[in-house]
């Protein structure tokens, strides 16, 4: 007989904390524990069976990579001391020397090796981060020479959630390899962890609670000062918002948009509602001659781009920051957030709002009346996003494009448009590896099928392309970028691409969406633009 | 009396195998699972890969068969939201949902029938009419709405109750039990109401209109003629009379706060069976989903399996029915 977790003494305090409402600053000197919530849970502790915010981000405060993102995103030594490039495709690192994983067996080398081999198993989701790796050579125990497929400028920024494990720990566990879901049992790294980083896993119950303490050992200094940190998921946001509010947690994300103003009125407790890297965008179905939602038929008005400049100029961004997002949203011209490696300040200029301008386009291309179409949208993946697509259906209608939303849930909307069902669509995209390629290589580049013949695809290209927009000279560019060295060259290639897809109305990007994080107010802490929580930064008054 | 259990056990798994069926040709519907098991990143070919290997490529039948080959060997596959066998999973939550509906359970029947006893013997007392107004109530307010209320009145504004999740909890073996220790049991106390309210109401109303029924009868005339005591005449004859229909509601009801505890659990962040569910459905987790339906489906047969057996104990008139086929019953 056990006695599991250790809520008691805390939440006997929560008690009295409550009882007084917001009197949350009379925490105790001695224990900083940290209690926080987020809608849902990570999948896994393996930090190889999920390729999402969530999961990863949590796990980053377990595990390490050889580099890792700074406050403002950009990248700084962590398992590796520094690197250089010996030859345009072979990357030197040199590895942070005594370090050890939470069991105490030391970093070096093979790790590295190991965990690049089982990144590649099975089971993983995470391959992409390791794609550019075509060999890593073991020098000695903290030198390594990772070779990678051609020049590739873009590797450093591949790797900072490709987080790095223990070979023994794996061999003595049997999770050598990622944990298949065809097999009856469950593999060890599933609910176990063993990293160098700054916390360790101290219990995990999946779906109620993970508990996690500082690791004594950890080669940085730590720049927090919590001495147990807790995460309970809150699926429902009233729940989500009541823990709050009587005192049971420190922090919880995401607030919903109604309760921020009840959230920042109350005495104790503050919003952070930074911008997400995140871009939101409409997509059209640019491929087939005749809708398959529309009442248009024998030919594909959204083809003309005159319609589709229509479409963008009757979109009031600013109407929809203001009353969709009450004032949280930062409208976008560019399918990249500031952020984001590539992003040009001055390309990011939106097409003027000007009805009489889209209905004079119309009528030059033929639908003087307007046309009818389907807009698909999800109803439970971003800030407001059903709200966005019916403010802005009814934002087409007042130019005559009677716009229909379909809005269901995300497992269901991204099947859809995924196997090119669609339209017209909502989708929004952070780019794994913050920068520009990945966003214009999954949504932008040509879909394989669609290629002419004779080019050859690379794997998953265009694969959230779902409306199939298709330029040689962009796809060509595409490519250029993720081999160019040089920066000035490789912002000239991007600042081109961008230029020929914005002006083609290839999408229209709408905005970011703000990150909306609540918290109490004695509590300090980092809100990075990834939408990642890293306890490191956090600090409890 | 035993051919009739076996009867019923073959019945049961024929409603199983049904429920099972059905679950399964709805899950195509749901959504697409490989979107909720891969990240943004990942290939088109690996993602077809992941469909092949897990069987989703398969007709809908072939899926079924092999599911039920599984489950009679005991094994429900592994789940896609936490990569873990579902066995363990259900395991490790049924204790939840069981401790919270069994209290909810006690709550109304230990509750609603003494209520519902005293408006029908007191029909036009100010006690009966406030129970009559209280369960209006509880009868017409979701269990979500009553729940939130619950939360920001005992743990926002009183601040003396846990507003979500399940305490402490202490091993006994597998179970996990929260009754044990304090803080497991404040966090009870809330989840409990909201999911007991609602059958509390109607457990009492059902009595009360029964009650009013079996007063009005002609045995009871009797019986107060015969000079037999008012305590005698209302629990020895009527309460007794009223029974069958209330326990046949009853046993349903609490079927169905199992079943239903979905909404309760899923606002109380409560770790049991039926927030698994929901989750489980948002994440297109079939192997989650399918497992459920069928322990539901379970228990829903069993539920009704001991209903029926207690009429024998409550109601001679179907003892008698057996033995004799003479006409007592009148």
């Amino acid at each position: 007989m056990s006695i599991k977790g250790r809520f008691t003494r805390t939440s006997g305090l929560g008690l009295v904390l409550a009882a007084g409402l917001a009197m949350a600053a009379a925490s105790p000197a001695e224990a900083k524990t940290f209690k926080w919530a987020f809608q849902g849970d990570p999948v896994s502790m393996d930090p190889y069976t999920i390729n999402e915010t969530l999961t990863l981000g949590f796990i980053g405060n377990i595990y390490e990579s050889l580099i890792r993102r700074r406050k403002d995103l950009s990248i700084e030594p962590a398992l590796a001391e520094s690197w250089e490039t010996v030859k345009p495709d072979v990357w030197r690192f040199h590895l942070r020397k005594n370090v050890k994983f939470h069991d105490g067996t030391p970093f070096t080398a093979k790790d590295v090796v190991f965990s690049w081999k089982r990144t590649l198993s099975q089971g993983s989701d995470v391959k992409t981060f390791v794609s550019g790796i075509k060999d890593i050579k073991v020098l000695d125990d903290h030198t390594i020479d990772i070779v990678t497929a051609g020049p590739r400028p873009i590797f450093t920024s591949e790797i900072p959630f490709w987080y790095i494990m223990s070979e023994d720990w794996a061999k003595k566990n049997k999770a050598v390899e990622v944990g298949k879901l065809t097999t009856e049992a469950e593999n060890y790294a599933n609910r176990h962890a063993n990293g160098t980083g700054p916390f360790i896993l101290k219990s995990r119950e999946p779906g109620v609670k993970t508990v996690v303490v500082p690791n004594p050992n950890w080669w940085d200094k730590a720049t927090h000062n919590i001495t147990e940190g807790i995460l309970t998921p809150i699926k429902s946001p009233a729940t989500r918002v009541a823990a709050l509010l009587s005192g049971e947690l420190d922090m919880m994300y995401p607030a919903p948009t109604q309760d921020v103003n009840r959230i920042k009125g109350t005495k104790g407790l503050a919003m952070l509602e930074g911008p997400e890297a995140r871009t939101i965008f409409l997509g059209f179905d640019l491929q087939r001659d005749e809708l398959l939602y529309s009442n248009i038929k024998g030919k594909n008005p959204l083809k003309d781009v005159r319609v589709r400049k229509a479409m963008y100029q009757a979109l009031d961004m600013n109407a929809i920051k203001k009353k969709v997002m009450r004032g949280n949203s930062w409208p976008a011209a560019l399918l990249i957030a500031p952020q984001i490696n590539g992003f040009k300040k001055e390309l990011n200029t939106r097409f003027a709002y000007d009805p009489k301008a889209s209905k004079k386009l119309l009528a030059a291309a033929g639908y003087p009346n307007g046309f009818e179409i389907v807009l698909d949208c999800p109803n439970d993946r971003y800030v407001n996003d059903e709200a966005i697509c019916l403010a802005a259906s009814a934002m087409l209608a007042k130019v005559g494009v009677k716009v229909k939303v379909n809005a269901q849930t995300k497992a269901k909307h991204f099947g859809k448009i995924k196997r090119e069902d669609t339209s017209f669509y909502l989708l929004g995209w952070t780019p794994s590896t913050f920068d520009v390629h990945n966003v214009f290589y999954n949504n932008v580049k040509t879909r394989p099928a669609y290629l002419p013949k004779g080019v050859e695809p690379q794997p998953g290209q265009g694969q959230w392309n779902c409306g199939i927009y298709s330029n040689t000279e962009v796809d060509k560019l595409i490519e250029l970028v993720a081999n160019e060295i040089d920066p000035a060259k490789r912002q000239g290639m991007i600042s081109k691409m961008m230029t020929i897809h914005k002006n083609e109305i290839g999408h229209i990007p709408l905005h970011q969406q703000p990150l909306s994080w609540a918290k109490k107010a004695s509590i300090d802490l980092f809100q990075s633009p990834d939408n990642t929580f890293q306890l490191r930064w956090v600090t409890v008054k | 009396m035993a051919a009739y259990i076996v009867r019923r056990i073959l019945q049961a798994i024929v409603v199983m195998l049904t429920v099972a069926l059905i679950a399964f040709s709805l899950f195509r519907f749901v959504g697409d699972p490989i979107l909720a098991l891969v990240g943004q990143d990942t290939t088109l070919e690996e993602q077809a890969e992941l469909r092949k290997e897990l069987g989703l490529t398969d007709p809908v039948v072939v899926q079924f068969a092999r599911f039920v080959g599984n489950v009679a060997r005991g094994e429900l596959g592994i789940s896609y939201g936490q990569r873990r066998p579902v066995i363990d999973m259900f395991k490790e939550r049924l204790p939840a949902t069981l401790e919270l509906s069994l209290l909810s359970a006690v709550l109304a029947i230990g509750i609603g029938i003494p209520m519902g006893i005293y408006s029908g013997l007191h029909r036009d007392g100010w006690l009966s009419r406030v129970f009559q107004t209280v369960s209006l109530v509880g009868i017409s307010l979701p269990p979500f709405l009553v729940g939130i209320l619950l939360i920001y009145l005992f743990a926002v504004f009183i601040g003396v109750l846990p507003s979500q999740g399940r305490g402490d909890t202490v091993q006994l073996g597998w179970w996990s039990t929260g009754l044990l220790t304090w803080s497991g049991i404040k966090s009870l106390i809330l989840p409990a109401i909201t999911l007991g309210l609602f059958q509390m109401t109607l457990i009492m109303r059902l009595v009360r209109s029964e009650m009013l029924e079996v007063l009005r009868t002609d045995y009871i005339k009797f019986a107060r003629a015969r000079g037999l005591k008012n305590r005698v005449v209302n629990f020895g004859h009527a309460l007794k009379n009223t029974l069958v229909p209330v326990i046949t509601v009853t046993g349903l009801q609490v079927g169905s706060i199992v079943a239903f505890a979905v909404i309760t659990e899923t606002v109380f962040q409560w770790p049991g069976l039926g927030f698994l569910f929901l989750q489980s459905v948002q994440t297109v987790d079939i192997p989650v989903m399918a497992a459920y339906l069928v322990f539901v489906a379970a228990f829903f047969v069993i539920i009704n399996l001991i209903v029926d057996l207690l009429y024998y104990v409550i109601d001679p008139r179907l003892r008698l029915d057996r033995t004799t086929s003479s006409d007592h019953g009148g």
